[in-house]
């Protein structure tokens, strides 16, 4: 930070604990701020021009490939586009275990997020490391929760890191009976462990700040969503996917590699835990629900720095509905199961009509995952378009902070770097998976 | 991660790094080398993104050597190698995302919660090319093969 006159300028260079490169400026003049600027650096990768050209089939596994986090996320968005462009139905079962993966996933990244990336933000500890010098057993409780999502994606998805089992009409491999079942009693002390985890992150102290956010999330008639349902928000939008782009708009900006969106005539919206959990709260077994509530929640949650809280019911939901349904499993009778299925689904995929376009909306750790796919007639991929989570919140996330540096002034400006940093962090944002996105610079005149 | 979970104190072997991101391969190529030649003696597996897992992998483990690759400005192709039960770490093994925890955080993280096995001993492989893609720089490919070698000899007569 530099103070010149009435000038007043922090500037960070690379935000730690968020995922990819990228950097905040903030300009303060004459005691209001001006502009913010969450200017993502990272070059742009090019995944949707990659995809051009390549088989339908391969676009689950190429797109895990853009986040080593939330891989699930992107195969499951690209096997539904798929199956939407190809006229492909899938059976309950196979819906099923895509939502067991879905609940891998969601233990894992949220874990990996309120314990080693926010929690210290709300202890007063630079990382997770110092956290676990003074506790320990807290930290360990962390990592063996996130260990049982790991293991989760580990055994249907073939890996924990980029799994590989995904394909369009179901799985390569079903796991047995006797796999899953394995992993009962493991959920049962992660769900246990969640649970704890709630009530640890509801007993910390959070800015007094709240927004009039526009929240958009999937919703089905009876689930909390991962894979299916509309597309929703707080302010009465009740879409099927297939109108996404009748409603979303992407905009390019000077100072970021990673496109904003905004909804038509309405502009910024917010994606992520507080949305769907705001939206769908009634969907969430008792158990997250009463957690919630002792956690000092409402029904609708409007402050992002509760998102911590949120995203540790959202853990406690992921490891109780594992539980369900590994209670229920049945391996998927359809054409995708085991070796024998490639004549069967080769036969489905080769009937399946090629010329079309298809599109899927699937909930990511971080929020709403738009994919949409054109393929020719021998299959390949014509038009392929990614629409992260990160991408599109970047509007709020730049509007939250307007007004918390606003609201902030009279802190000096490491605390205020700090509290920036800890603001961002509310959407655990993805940058490698946007830019396809951080430093922090306040400049005060 | 894949792999085994520990079961035994003997020594084990951990590869880190990428496959997709050219030299980050270096750890990993080291890995598997070491695997080809030391046969069933040695235990080795493969750790890639998140490494906060390794904490449970390697606590109670006698020795574990760790073979990753490094970005510390030494020529291309030269060995470092650090005892972690030492001290901290140096900053070359620190990662610029933190999305996840690299190898110094998986090492702190251990440290911190007194899991780092008794003995454990880094390599690092200093590597150029940390862009998109696979293969490895003639000078890390080299690095690799020698060091692999030279770790799967001096275990066999161990």
């Amino acid at each position: 930070m530099t103070e010149k006159d009435s000038t007043r300028r922090i500037r960070v260079e690379a935000l730690a604990r968020v995922e990819g490169e990228g950097a905040l400026h903030v300009e303060v003049r004459e005691g209001r701020v001006e502009a913010v600027r969450l200017e993502i650096y990272e070059p742009p990768r090019f995944f949707e021009a990659f995809l051009r050209g390549r088989d339908f089939s391969e676009a689950p596994d190429i797109t895990a490939r853009i986040c080593g986090i939330c891989p699930v996320a992107y195969q499951m968005s690209a096997v539904q586009a798929m199956e939407d462009a190809l006229g492909i139905t899938v059976d309950a079962a196979t819906r099923a275990l895509r939502r067991l993966l879905y609940c891998g996933e969601w233990i894992e990244s949220h874990t990996l997020h309120v314990y080693m990336l926010h929690a210290p933000d709300f202890l007063g500890y630079p990382d997770a490391i110092a956290l676990a010098r003074d506790h320990p057993r807290i930290v360990e409780r962390g990592l063996a929760l996130k260990k049982a999502g790991n293991d989760l994606v580990r055994v249907i998805g073939g890996r924990e890191i980029h799994p590989i089992n995904v394909r369009v009409g179901g799985f390569h491999r079903a796991p047995r009976v006797a796999e899953l079942k394995a992993l009962a009693a493991t959920l049962e002390r992660a769900r246990e462990d969640a649970l704890a985890s709630v009530r640890w992150v509801g007993g910390f102290e959070f800015p007094d700040f709240e927004a009039d956010y526009e929240f958009v999330a999937l919703r089905h008639p009876s689930q909390y969503p991962f894979n299916e349902g509309r597309i929703a928000s707080s302010s009465g939008l009740d879409i099927d996917v297939h109108a996404y782009r009748e409603h979303f708009i992407e905009e390019q900006v000077p100072h970021s590699t990673a496109l904003h969106s905004v909804l038509r005539g309405r502009g910024a919206y917010f994606l992520g835990p507080l949305a769907r959990y705001s939206l769908n709260f009634e969907r969430l077994p008792a158990i997250a629900r009463d957690a919630a509530r002792e956690a000092g929640l409402a029904s609708v949650c409007r402050n992002p720095f509760r998102s911590i809280v949120v995203r540790a019911v959202e853990i406690l939901f992921a490891c109780d509905e594992a539980l369900r349904l590994i209670g229920n499993y049945e391996p998927p009778a359809g054409p995708a199961q085991g070796p024998a299925l490639t004549a069967a689904l080769a036969a489905m995929l080769e009937s399946a009509p090629r010329a079309g376009a298809g599109c899927a909306a699937t909930e990511a750790p971080r929020g709403l995952l738009y994919h949409r796919y054109r393929l020719e007639a021998d299959g390949r991929i014509a038009e392929a378009s990614i629409i992260p989570p990160t991408s599109q919140n970047q509007n709020t996330i730049e509007s939250d902070l307007r007004r918390l540096v606003q609201d902030s002034l009279a802190l000096d400006d490491t605390a205020l770097t700090l509290r920036c940093e800890q603001a961002i962090r509310n959407y655990d944002p993805c940058i490698s998976c946007a830019t396809h996105f951080l430093r922090l610079e306040v400049n005060r005149q | 991660m894949s792999g085994p979970a520990p079961a035994s104190p003997g020594i084990l072997v951990i590869g880190a790094g990428n496959d997709l991101r050219h030299d980050d391969a270096a750890g990993l190529e080291a890995a598997r080398r070491v695997r080809r030649i030391g046969g069933r003696a040695i235990e080795v597996i493969e750790a890639c993104g998140d490494l906060s897992g390794l904490a449970g992998i390697w606590s109670g483990r006698d020795r574990v050597i760790l073979l990753d690759a490094a970005r510390s400005g030494a020529p291309c192709g030269t060995v470092h190698r650090l005892d972690a039960a030492a001290g901290p770490l140096p900053v070359a093994f620190a990662r610029g995302s933190t999305h996840g925890l690299g190898i110094a955080e998986a090492v702190e993280l251990s440290r911190a919660l007194g899991r780092l096995p008794r003995a454990l001993v880094i390599y690092g492989i200093e590597g150029r090319e940390f862009g998109p893609g696979t293969g490895l720089s003639p000078a890390v490919a080299e690095a690799v093969e020698s060091l692999a070698g030279r770790l799967a000899r001096e275990w066999a007569h161990a």
